[in-house]
């Protein structure tokens, strides 16, 4: 089987490289989403940490 | 009833983090193999289909992925349940997280279907029983999400969600034996539990191991989404705190 045949897919390629291509993105995506999700909370939460502990530092003077 | 103790201890949200963040490699890099394997078999080495040619590769996503649709809103339903039963906070977190995967499964499962639909049967969609009742299912999946979204507290967002998800539960069945209960376009199950496949074993082995493949790829998904969210949750507890701020720029 020659390389363009495969990629030919007997006529069918729209369809089969359009099933296989919308997996790889969909699913990827799915997949990476949350480390840029975990990142960004614990940005967050690094702040809010920060802003209490000011918030004590203040209170005790 | 009443769980044994060390369940609890077990599930706590602390436990669950530490514990799921030594196994998401593991299932990563099997989902790795097994896809890379699966992919390889069911393009390369799995002859053409007698009847629907090269099309029918389309079935190495489709049905692994109706598959986990189904899966996955199971996986949802049964912990939700243990969440709303013995108030288990990793079981309610747990359900929560798998809404999104469970509805790209769905969506992916709907559309690779409408794009092996459209050179067999000549059309993308038709109102039919199997099709219906997969929409359905992507519906209530976009149902709990929007539901979890619009109630702040979490424990009353759970509560709504088991419930809403223990009512859809009636949709499986329905999906499952909607090509025997009705006449219908789609073909009827060729991967059965208890008699012999109508497949050839060159065409079946690529699809269970993009099965499987796709059921590692769930396990490391939901467990990332987890321990974000469990991080979000519990950001009022020391060990969050300490997690945090051990955490590099």
């Amino acid at each position: 089987m020659s390389p363009s045949e495969f990629f030919h897919m007997g006529g069918y390629a729209v369809y089969v490289w359009s099933s296989y291509g919308l997996a790889l993105v969909l699913l990827g995506w799915v997949l990476i989403s949350p480390v840029f999700t975990k990142k960004s909370i614990i940005k967050e939460l690094k702040m809010k940490y920060r802003q209490q502990e000011r918030q004590r530092q203040e209170d005790s003077r | 009833m009443k769980l044994p103790a060390i369940v609890h201890k077990f599930s706590s949200p602390k436990n669950f983090y530490t514990m799921s963040g030594k196994m998401i490699p593991w299932f990563m890099w099997s989902f790795l193999i097994t896809l890379f394997a699966g992919l390889y078999y069911g393009l390369f080495v799995a002859p053409p289909d007698y009847q629907q040619g090269e099309s029918y590769r389309i079935m190495y996503i489709h049905v692994p992925a109706a598959w986990m649709s189904m899966f996955i809103y199971m996986v949802m339903a049964i912990s939700a349940s243990v969440g709303l039963i013995w108030r288990i906070k990793t079981a309610d977190l747990m359900a929560s997280v798998s809404a999104p995967i469970g509805a790209a499964f769905t969506f992916l499962a709907l559309v690779t279907g409408s794009l092996w639909g459209k050179p067999m049967w000549g059309t993308y969609w038709v109102w039919d029983a199997r099709l219906t009742s997969e929409l359905i299912l992507l519906f209530l999946y976009l149902g709990f999400i929007a539901l979890q979204a619009a109630i702040e507290d979490p424990r009353n967002a759970a509560r709504a969600g088991a419930v809403l998800l223990i009512v859809g539960v009636v949709n499986i069945p329905i999906i499952h034996y909607s090509v025997e209960w009705w006449s219908t376009l789609h073909q009827g199950a060729t991967v059965g539990k208890f008699d012999k496949p109508s497949m050839h074993i060159s065409m079946l082995i690529p699809l269970l191991v993009m099965a499987t493949s796709f059921k590692l790829y769930y396990a490391a998904s939901v467990l990332m989404r987890a321990r974000g969210e469990i991080l979000r949750r519990e950001q009022n507890t020391r060990w969050v705190k300490e997690v945090v701020e051990n955490e590099s720029k």
